[in-house]
């Protein structure tokens, strides 16, 4: 159990599993090759023979529309073969264990395994028990991580603030349940981002948060002064009503991004949200359309990344 | 037939006697000690080899799974690992399937335990039918059929005023309860520590103050009923400062901790190791520290094993999913020795948590080296390396997570009742 279970013998990349622990010089591998693949995205014929002949399968024992779409097109672009599963729908629900069914999978030849799972840790465990040439990327567990979100958004904040040094990053919302919260706050700080911010009423902030190498604020408009990048969380629905939040309007009012609380942030200062957004509780349409927003690109941003996530362990 | 053991570091935890000497036992007794033994006529003499000889382990928690879980465990398998772990006593918890809250089935249980001839088994009743907190199990029958003691297990009982009667009832016939302190509201789909590991790791927490506000009101339960608390598995600093405070203040009242809990930290599950998935959680460091020295210092009376073995299925999940527990009762003494060598404890000191204070617990005469007293015995090395493995385990589960550690004290012979039930 102990050592760096992502990386192989040689200290390359054997799986992405967390952002947590990955070495900064393969993170900015990634990046690096992200760039080169936007050019792909935008050329007329969009593909590379990278992954010719490997199959990827797309076991999303979640729902996800946007994540499995943009694995989907990067593998894709890559030439690989993609199998799209919706296991939930499946196996799970025969009672096949979760072991059972990528053991299954593998035998039918599987290269790599994209993994969403509701529980955290789950990659963890099917890539401790997948065969050696096998891989395995982690696209979403539990609350743990979701390493690729997290890869494509320090994409995105590198293409627009051309760096990490002496910025300051605000996250916003639902700390507590998001796994895109603890990849980014990781990533983050593996690239040496000085001053990482999580702002949220007491109940959606996970205990000891500090432990992570951020600053917790209580109120927003603290936390956003001076802010480069504002990252807002995506609030699910279930959370309201119950004993975590009382209200979606009151949610709005006090952590909500509107344009009165974006002036306290720099001039120049970007507005992310991994999506699907809820507007008019976490943000205001204002600004998700506004000129600070870097939404989409994010979108098209996460296929480059995906391809680069792909390609180098398929590589190694 | 009168049995000599002879050549042996004979260590008392009661009396804190450690030096060589010899032990004469008969009729299942211990008879006589050093010159007395010597002198006696008509013994068969064993040679100990100049190992210790201490009393038998007492284990006050240690799931046997039956009945009806017998593909997790089977009280044979169970009762092998036992002796082979030097536990001569044990008692057993009542979340079975079904759980212990009939006499007959007690009754029953105590009879296939018998008939093995390995540990004694000292069963601990249902305080609640089916351990749902709702009705109050026969417990004066119960306790005729042989409970030693009432519990939950890990079942929460969240109608406090059930729990209030079931507390004035167990009193009446100064029957003991056994209560873990969780309230099940704060710990309501927690899988880990609420801390810095859960944060880190995306896992649900259970806070502290799930123990400490659950311990809360069962002492003040102790004080309006008078009933006889034990508390099982401390798992944070918050209750050990409360035990403290409860015993000075003259509470009838003890406590104990598991072996894990004393060992281990929320730092030890790593990447999500499933074999720390315990109940409760394992803690912060400054918890893990406030139980070992709670332990060292009598606030906390016992170390248990807290033994449930779980198969490979109940494991190879992603952590949250996973069953909780682990299997202890191998480890019960060279967890014990390695905590009393980081304390810098005596050996008759250390052996105490584990055999004459559990005794005390459960109210029986043995656990320690007095004429009279039961011949339940352990010969072991205190110093033999153990490499931990899978296949060294007669238990059926192989869930620990101290697989692969280096242990230290292995166990050459255990006696129950002064008949040799294990010998390696």
């Amino acid at each position: 159990m102990r050592g760096n279970p992502q990386l192989n013998r040689n200290g390359e990349l054997q799986h992405l599993l967390s952002l947590d622990g990955l070495p900064r010089d393969i993170v900015l591998q990634i990046l690096d090759t992200a760039e080169s693949f936007a050019g792909v995205t935008e050329r007329e014929v969009k593909k590379v023979p990278l992954l010719r002949g490997k199959s990827v399968f797309n076991l999303f024992f979640e729902p996800s529309t946007r994540t499995r779409t943009t694995f989907e097109i990067a593998a894709k672009r890559l030439s690989a073969d993609v199998i799209n599963l919706n296991v939930g729908a499946s196996s799970q629900t025969k009672g096949e264990s979760l072991l059972d069914t990528v053991a299954n999978l593998s035998a039918m030849q599987a290269d790599l395994f994209v993994v969403r799972h509701a529980s955290s840790g789950a990659p963890f465990l099917i890539a401790r028990h997948v065969r050696p040439h096998e891989h395995v990327v982690n696209a979403g567990d539990g609350r743990h991580a979701h390493p690729t979100q997290g890869l494509l958004d320090l994409y995105t904040i590198r293409h627009y603030k051309k760096g990490f040094s002496g910025l300051t990053v605000a996250i916003v919302g639902d700390v507590l349940h998001s796994r895109v919260a603890r990849s980014l706050i990781h990533g983050l700080g593996t690239l040496g981002v000085p001053e990482i911010r999580v702002i949220g009423p007491q109940t959606l902030l996970p205990p000891g948060v500090e432990s992570l190498g951020v600053r917790a604020f209580s109120d927003m408009r603290a936390g956003l002064a001076r802010a480069d990048v504002i990252v807002m969380l995506r609030l699910q629905n279930e959370r309201m009503g119950g004993a975590l939040l009382p209200s979606a309007q009151e949610f709005n009012k006090y952590y909500g991004l509107t344009p009165e609380k974006l002036v306290l942030a720099k001039a120049d200062a970007i507005v992310m949200h991994p999506g699907p957004m809820n507007r008019g509780v976490e943000i205001d349409s204002s600004v998700a359309d506004g000129p600070h927003s870097v939404i989409l690109p994010q979108v098209t941003f996460g296929i480059a990344v995906r391809m680069a996530v792909l390609s180098i362990i398929a590589g190694n | 037939m009168k049995l000599l053991i002879a050549n042996c570091r004979v260590v008392d935890p009661e009396s804190g006697r450690d030096k060589p000497g010899e032990v004469l036992i008969g009729d299942g007794r211990i008879l006589a000690l050093d010159a007395e033994a010597k002198s006696a006529t008509a013994a068969r003499r064993v040679d100990g080899g100049g190992l210790v000889l201490a009393p038998g382990l007492i284990d006050l928690s240690a799931r046997l799974r039956e009945p009806g879980f017998e593909y997790k465990a089977t009280l044979e398998s169970e009762m092998d690992a036992a002796v082979a772990g030097g536990v001569t006593s044990l008692a057993c918890p009542p979340d079975t399937d079904p759980p212990l809250d009939e006499p007959g089935l007690v009754d029953m249980l105590r009879r296939r335990a018998k008939a093995l001839e390995r540990a004694r088994l000292y069963p601990v009743g249902a305080l609640s039918v089916k351990l749902k907190g709702e009705a109050l199990t026969e417990m004066a029958e119960l306790a005729e059929a042989g409970c030693v003691a009432f519990s939950q297990a890990n079942t929460p009982i969240r109608d406090l005023r059930v729990l209030w009667r079931a507390f004035q009832y167990a009193a009446t016939f100064g029957f003991p309860v056994w209560m873990r302190a969780e309230d099940p509201w704060l710990a309501r789909g927690g899988v880990a520590h609420d801390g810095a590991i859960a944060t880190r790791l995306g896992l649900a927490g259970i806070p502290s103050s799930a123990e400490t506000i659950a311990l809360g009101a069962l002492l003040q339960l102790v004080r309006e009923t008078g009933a006889h608390l034990h508390l099982c598995r401390l798992s944070t600093l918050g209750a050990v400062g409360q035990m403290r405070a409860a015993k000075a203040e003259g509470l009838p009242v003890s406590c104990d901790v598991s072996a894990h809990h004393v060992h281990l930290s929320e730092m030890d599950i790593g990447y999500f190791d499933a074999n720390c998935r315990l109940e409760p959680p394992l803690r912060s460091q400054r918890d893990r520290e406030a139980l070992s020295r709670g332990l060292a210092e009598g606030t906390i009376d016992c170390m248990c094993s807290d033994h449930t073995p779980v198969d490979a299925d109940g494991k190879q999940l992603p952590f949250g999913e996973a069953e909780p527990g682990a299997t202890g009762l191998e480890l019960l003494l060279p967890l014990a020795l390695k905590w009393g060598q980081e304390r810098g404890l005596s050996l008759a000191d250390t052996l105490k948590r584990v055999t004459s204070a559990p005794a005390r617990v459960l109210g029986v005469a043995s656990g320690r080296l007095e004429i009279g007293a039961p011949a339940d015995l352990i010969l072991f090395d205190p110093q033999e390396p153990i490499h931990l493995t899978a296949d060294r385990l007669k238990s059926q589960g192989k869930n620990t997570p101290f697989l692969g550690h280096e242990l230290i004290g292995r166990v050459r012979t255990t006696l129950v009742a002064g008949n040799i039930v294990y010998q390696v």
